[in-house]
């Protein structure tokens, strides 16, 4: 037991020590605030950037004749010459687009040197959308009164039924954490996993393993070298949690100060583009942030971050023990491709899955089964819980955790004794099959 | 010190040892011999409890070997390796430490060590950033720092230069003359006639050859000796008491290589001989454990 922490120690600090841990570490939340805060500022300053477009109008219809209003990144101009004479000689006039809309409005075509922007061809969609839809209904003698309280926006609350009472689901927030975690454990199970790889690799390589294997047992260097590395990659979730918080308290509220007056401009965009921008303008006091942050406060955050450090750890254990025995069964890193597929294939499958069928679906059939199988079940499961999981169903796909990381060390550890003597033999599953079959 | 009874290892395709038993006295050097590929490194292994064997049994003082006698035993492998990234004092420490010293007995250790051999100046250097040689002697020290009852060095002078080969050399009698058991394999039979009491030979898995290195020459005596004289030629003659296999001359000084035929004794030649020459030189050509060797091997891979 000593000596396992004596490798633990050793794979941890050996790690945690060198320069490229240190950066990774202080670099990844920076870079996270600033791309964030990046993000923001050109969002915020968008209309400062962009250029103001001229636009040429031929409307054949006159349909929308002095009605799409110009903003400030667009400036309609309005032709009454025929489309065929206009048609080149728009650009040496100083335009950068031409609309152009036939008598029956069945085309409409924006031409330019460049191809417009999606930005501005939606904004002038919208636009015409606007204009010739307000027609029709005024036509169809709907007053411009109705029409405003018609087109009232409705928000659906989410609302769960407990033995409490109704209490507010947070989808959104549920929809969001889900995917945040669902997508940390898919990513830091595949980058420790193969560190585990790389290691196991290297110390066969190297030839130290021989030395190592006469004062420990194979399974033990396994084991430590896996739990040092899990420990590694704890440290570096925790610091990147500190780092970002602080610096999101930090950073983040000056930048929006400085530019929040601007915000305002932003609801000159689409609807569309507005969406995407929830987050970007918040701070202006946009409520469906502050119900986002309300939401959020409203679950369970201990329980959540409960399980997700316990799918995340033996999600981890579980993989890192297959990579360990890839690891030792090869003699390079390029010959790890053909197994190393198969093992990550059920957490991409489980990712993909996730983003689509598991998080709209929580609770069908294949959401709960997914949960439950050890291979599937740390990214499915952490896509559940935020929208609610009866306990027994994370107790038992816990229990079936814990007893997929036994089996799979065990089986593992039963490869890697034999994996990591054998050289020059070229690694096949039957081999390994054979490996595993070895007596002591 | 170490009995090693009818140990038999089987791997799928192929028996990598068949019933090899061997005995090893405490104090001695040990070699253990064998071509390529006889089972070496799979016997050294298995006493090194790094794989065990599908039968039979080692006894380490009397004991059966458990994981108690990891700390008894010092091991270098005749694959070299060391962690490349891990500056070599600290690496030192770690492996004594899985040696079961404990960090301050380690470091005085390794301190003695590294000044021992000349390295201390590295002490916070990686090991990719040393020469060769430099890394060999700081694997050697891994081996010995936690004083090891018994050393089990496989091919230990590979990889070193004459100059180191020989300090190593001389590190690996001291420890002896301290006390220490060792075994060495080697397929280089000159260290084996200057450093060796006892040998074992494996040649395809099995124990061919064992005893005491000057027993075994001795019962591969076969009557050759060189003798050189001065004078007129001997010609053969049916009289002659012995066969001549090989002569030459050079600067008046005859040479020839003779083997006695049974029955007869040296001392028989010198006297059929010594009233017509002069006799300079006289030795036994007693066979070396290089010419037992290759011939005990050939023989075996000619059944």
């Amino acid at each position: 037991m000593n000596k396992i922490l004596l490798i633990v120690q050793r794979e941890y600090l050996s790690r945690v020590k060198k320069k490229a841990f240190l950066v990774l570490t202080l670099l990844v939340p920076v870079m996270f605030i600033a791309m964030i805060s990046l993000i923001a500022f050109i969002t915020i300053k968008q209309n400062d950037f962009g250029e103001v477009k001229k636009v040429a109008v031929i409307d054949e219809s006159g349909k929308f004749i002095n009605k799409l209003r110009s903003t400030k990144n667009l400036e309609y101009t309005y032709k009454t010459t025929g489309y065929g004479v206009n048609k080149s000689s728009f650009i040496k006039e100083g335009y950068d687009y031409l609309l152009y809309i036939t008598d029956t409005i069945n085309e409409v075509q924006l031409l330019g040197e460049k191809k417009a922007g999606i930005m501005t061809s939606s904004k002038i969609e919208d636009e015409l959308t606007a204009v010739i839809s307000s027609q029709r209904l005024a036509a169809a003698g709907i007053d411009s009164g109705v029409l405003a309280k018609a087109q009232k926006a409705v928000k659906v609350s989410a609302m769960q039924v407990t033995a409490n009472g109704i209490k507010d689901a947070h989808a959104k927030a549920a929809y969001g954490i889900g995917y945040l975690c669902a997508f940390l454990i898919y990513l830091s199970l595949l980058i420790y996993g193969s560190q585990v790889m790389r290691g196991v690799i290297e110390e066969k390589v190297s030839r130290v393993v021989e030395v190592i294997i006469s004062s420990v047992k194979p399974f033990q260097l396994m084991l430590g070298k896996i739990i040092g590395i899990g420990l590694v990659g704890l440290t570096q979730f925790f610091l990147w949690i500190v780092i970002s918080i602080s610096l999101y308290t930090a950073v983040l509220p000056l930048i929006m100060k400085e530019f929040g007056n601007k915000t305002e401009m932003v609801n000159g965009m689409p609807d569309k583009m507005k969406a995407s921008q929830v987050l970007a303008e918040s701070p202006s006091g946009d409520n469906e942030f502050v119900t986002l942050i309300q939401d959020i406060g409203g679950m369970k955050i201990a329980f959540t971050l409960g399980c997700f450090l316990f799918y995340f750890l033996f999600g981890y254990l579980l993989y890192s023990a297959i990579f360990a025995a890839v690891g030792s069964a090869v003699d390079n890193e390029t010959e790890t491709q053909q197994f190393v597929f198969p093992i990550t294939m059920p957490l991409i499958f489980t990712f993909m899955l996730a983003q689509t069928f598991i998080i709209n679906n929580p609770d069908s059939n294949l959401a709960i089964w997914m949960s439950m199988i050890p291979f599937t079940a740390p990214i499915a499961m952490m896509i559940r819980i935020p929208f609610g999981v009866p306990m027994p169903q994370i107790a038992l796909s816990m229990v079936f955790m814990v007893l997929g990381f036994l089996f799979t060390t065990w089986a593992a550890g039963r490869i890697y004794r034999v994996g990591i003597l054998m050289y020059g033999k070229k690694a096949s599953y039957k081999e390994m099959a054979k490996w595993f079959m070895y007596r002591d | 010190m170490i009995s090693i009874r009818n140990i038999v290892k089987q791997y799928a395709d192929h028996k990598a040892l068949d019933n090899v038993s061997i005995e090893v006295e405490k104090g001695t050097v040990f070699g253990l011999l064998g071509p390529n590929g006889a089972g070496k490194t799979s016997l050294i292994r298995i006493i090194n409890q790094i794989t065990a064997p599908d039968s039979g049994e080692i006894l380490l003082n009397g004991q059966k070997l458990n994981k108690n006698h990891i700390e008894q035993i010092g091991y270098l492998p005749e694959e070299r390796g060391l962690y490349k990234k891990m500056e070599i004092g600290e690496q030192i420490l770690y492996l004594a430490q899985l040696k079961g010293l404990s960090m301050a007995e380690a470091k005085t250790r390794a301190r003695y060590w590294f000044k021992k051999l000349e390295i201390q100046d590295w002490w916070n250097k990686k090991i990719e950033e040393l020469s060769k040689g430099m890394q060999q002697k700081a694997q050697f020290v891994a081996t010995v720092i936690h004083n090891p009852d018994l050393l089990i060095l496989d091919e230990p002078f590979s990889g070193f230069d004459p100059v180191n080969a020989e300090i190593i050399k001389n590190e690996i009698l001291e420890l002896n003359r301290n006390g220490a058991t060792v075994i060495f394999s080697t397929h280089r039979m000159e260290s084996v006639e200057e450093l060796c009491h006892s040998i074992a030979l494996l040649n395809k898995s099995k124990k061919i050859l064992d005893g005491k290195v000057k027993n075994i020459r001795n019962a591969y005596r076969n009557g050759t000796y060189n003798i050189e004289y001065e004078g007129n030629k001997l010609n053969a003659d049916a009289r002659l008491p012995f066969k001549i296999l090989s002569e030459s001359e050079a600067d008046g000084t005859h040479q020839m290589t003779i083997n006695i035929v049974d029955g007869t004794k040296v001392n028989d030649v010198l006297q059929y001989i010594l009233p017509l020459v002069s006799i300079t030189k006289l030795e036994e050509k007693i066979p070396t454990m290089n010419e037992i060797f290759i011939q005990k091997v050939s023989k075996e891979d000619a059944r």
